[in-house]
């Protein structure tokens, strides 16, 4: 036990005494999730856009010219109904349809409240979903004001001030996916597996390179003092910065804990303890401090971006890749985190991802320790 | 007489489809208390027995026993016993000086009463009190080495195992490292170093020579040198050329080598050690005879490069 703090204690040594390095692991973490965060949500451009405009006046074509000027939307097509709109939807031809209904041009001039109706292709990504939402919205609030100026210019006196245009929205095919962005819950897990599986793949390998790991075989310490003396510290540092991750998407991306806090604090702390446990794996077969990082970042730090559900659905994969992706306990995790985070739900509800992020975290965490040898060959 | 080390037929291959023997069947005994060298070039094998000694490497087969216990089934019996230092600089660079020590002190359970005054005795020992709070990374390469062997002390080894501790380190610190040895050994440690320097064998109370992983000879350095069989002349004459032609077709020289601006010649043992003296005096005659001017020309102690030279020359005789 002793011993087990011993290298603990120098594990926070090697992480104190360089600042460059104590900044690194602190700061770039949550950079990463700010830069990913507004990155990756908010690029889309040139969505193609259906538009039906059954009021065919004045101020119905000044009301579109806002979204015909907008780099976000491209018009391809001109509708006559609601059938067609959402007839061009499902052929995917387009992600984004507006229908103006036919009073629109009599109820701007009466200064009443005119309602348009957007639709949403809800299948395409669920951060273009958010995006196309936000820049609709946006886009007919700023029309409508320009309505209101010119309202307020003709009756300049005792008018009433309501809005004049009331958009409704309609997002078709996945309605309830209130994707309020969701990346963040799917970034966090990603940025704490880069940092865990870095930080420990090198844990082993280094005192190898170094020549340390030979004076350290001569000297009582069990395999188990040593990878457990390692991963701890690692594990500490990985918690420090889930918190700092939390509340950066809170008060960034207004992304808060839906469920349980503690549920998942709890669940991360068992999948950083399998990341570590796959790091350290990873830093016992290799034998240069190159080597560890190649595998880290060619077996599971790439696939974990682009296999485990965070960009793109895992349903279509072939069954190799499916398979692959379940054996990363990331994966499960990130279903966890939206679950808990979006949908508020509880672990035990998503027992079908919980149980196999513990049960794969403890084959690694297991793992790693049967892989030392205290020998070198 | 108990012994420390006891090694049988250790033979060490690296590599699977085309091995490469690094260690040839050696068989070493090292009473306990001694001080024992492992002589050898670069790529004799030394760094491969300690390793194995250690028990950081398993042999390809043989047995070594390290302070009583087999290396193999009962390394972790051995272990609390060796202290080890490795060849390269193999300390933390970014840990300080007393963090270093107190690292291995901990590691290796030494208690804290007696850790904290273990560590001033060998920081006064090993002349680095002021340098405590130094990062080892900023310690010059001597300084290191004595810290290497400060913290392979640290816990009161019986067996100490030393890689070429001397290896590139100036001379002033290198005689300091052997004064430091001599203490340990005085302490009752039982000392295994290993060094490419023929000279330091004579420090030794039992050396073995190793060369490309066969066991040369191995015994006491003045035992080493009597069964030489040869007694050596040493030369020094202008002009050269003369010198060495002369040398060259001299009667009764077996062998000669250039060592510095001198000649040493290897000649035959005679009956007591009357053929050495006969060559001596006809070697006198001819460069007088022939001009030469002599500066230096006597019977010289047989060293221990002597000895490795002409072993080297045996061993490519019999292959």
């Amino acid at each position: 036990m002793e011993r087990l703090f011993t290298i603990m204690r120098k594990e926070l040594f090697h992480i104190w005494r360089d600042p460059r390095t104590m900044a690194m692991l602190l700061l770039l973490p949550g950079l990463l999730l700010v830069l990913l965060g507004y990155g990756v949500n908010f690029d889309r451009e040139h969505t193609p856009m259906v538009i039906a405009d059954l009021s065919k006046t004045d101020a119905s074509r000044r009301y579109i010219e806002n979204f015909t000027a907008s780099d976000d939307f491209d018009i391809t097509y001109d509708a006559l109904s609601e059938d067609e709109i959402l007839s061009l939807i499902d052929d995917d031809q387009v992600d984004a349809g507006l229908l103006i209904p036919e009073s629109f041009g009599r109820k701007v001039a009466a200064g009443e409240t005119v309602q348009v109706q957007f639709y949403i292709n809800g299948a395409t990504d669920p951060g273009d979903v958010q995006a196309i939402r936000l820049k609709l919205s946006s886009i007919s609030q700023v029309a409508a004001q320009n309505i209101l100026v010119e309202q307020l210019q003709r009756t300049p006196q005792g008018a009433l001030i309501q809005m004049p245009v009331d958009a409704l929205e309609k997002t078709l095919y996945n309605p309830d996916s209130d994707s309020k962005l969701f990346m963040i819950p799917g970034l966090i897990p990603i940025i704490l597996q880069i940092q865990a599986l870095i930080l420990s793949a090198l844990a082993i390998v280094k005192e190898r390179e170094q020549g340390t790991m030979e004076q350290l075989i001569v000297t009582p310490i069990k395999s188990w003092e040593l990878m457990l003396g390692k991963i701890i510290p690692y594990l500490l540092v990985s918690i420090l910065n889930l918190f700092a991750l939390l509340w950066l998407g809170d008060l960034l991306f207004g992304v808060g804990v839906a469920g349980s806090f503690w549920q998942l604090i709890g669940l991360s702390v068992v999948f950083i303890i399998g990341s570590l446990g796959m790091g350290v794996l990873i830093s016992n077969i290799s034998q240069t401090q190159m080597q560890a990082i190649y595998l880290a970042i060619f077996l599971v730090l790439i696939p974990a971006i682009i296999l485990t559900g965070l960009m793109y659905p895992r349903d279509d994969m072939p069954w190799f890749t499916y398979i692959y992706s379940e054996l990363l306990p990331v994966t499960h995790f990130l279903e966890i985190t939206r679950g808990i985070m979006l949908r508020g739900v509880s672990a035990a509800s998503v027992w079908a991802s919980t149980l196999p992020l513990i049960g794969l975290s403890l084959v690694y965490f297991v793992a790693s320790v049967l892989a030392f040898r205290k020998r070198i060959v | 007489m108990d012994y420390a080390i006891e090694a049988r037929d250790i033979s060490k291959h690296y590599g699977r489809r085309h091995p490469r023997l690094a260690l040839d069947r050696i068989s070493l005994s090292v009473g306990e208390g001694q001080l024992f060298g492992l002589i050898g070039p670069d790529g004799a094998g030394k760094t491969t027995m300690l390793r194995i000694l250690s028990t950081v490497m398993e042999p390809s087969s043989g047995q070594a026993r390290v302070a009583g216990f087999d290396t193999r089934k009962n390394a972790e019996k051995s272990r609390p016993l060796i202290g080890y230092m490795p060849q390269a600089f193999s300390l933390y660079p970014d840990l300080s000086v007393i963090e270093n020590l107190n690292f291995f002190a901990d590691i290796n359970g030494v208690p804290h009463a007696r850790r904290d005054e273990r560590i001033v005795q060998l920081l006064e020992f090993a002349r680095l009190d002021r340098f405590q709070q130094r990062r080892s990374a900023l310690l010059s390469g001597g300084m290191r080495k004595k810290l290497a062997l400060a913290c392979a002390l640290v816990h009161d080894p019986k067996v100490l195992l030393l890689d070429e501790p001397t290896t590139g380190v100036d001379p002033l610190s290198r005689r300091e490292l052997w004064e430091i040895l001599a203490q340990v050994v005085l302490q009752g440690v039982t000392v295994l170093i290993s060094t490419p320097y023929m000279d330091e064998a004579e420090r030794c109370h039992q050396v073995a020579m190793l060369h490309q992983g066969e066991l040369l000879s191995r015994g006491s350095p003045a035992d080493l040198a009597r069964n030489l069989p040869f007694e050596v002349i040493e030369v020094k004459a202008r002009p050269r050329k003369a010198m060495r032609a002369i040398v060259e077709q001299a009667d009764g020289v077996a062998d000669w080598r250039p060592v510095g601006d001198r000649l040493r010649l290897s000649v035959q043992k005679g009956n007591g050690n009357g053929n050495a003296k006969r060559i001596l005096k006809n070697l006198q005659s001819q460069f007088k005879r022939q001009n030469v001017d002599v500066q230096l020309l006597r019977p010289s102690k047989i060293s221990m490069e002597d000895v490795f030279v002409y072993l080297v020359g045996q061993q490519r005789g019999n292959h």
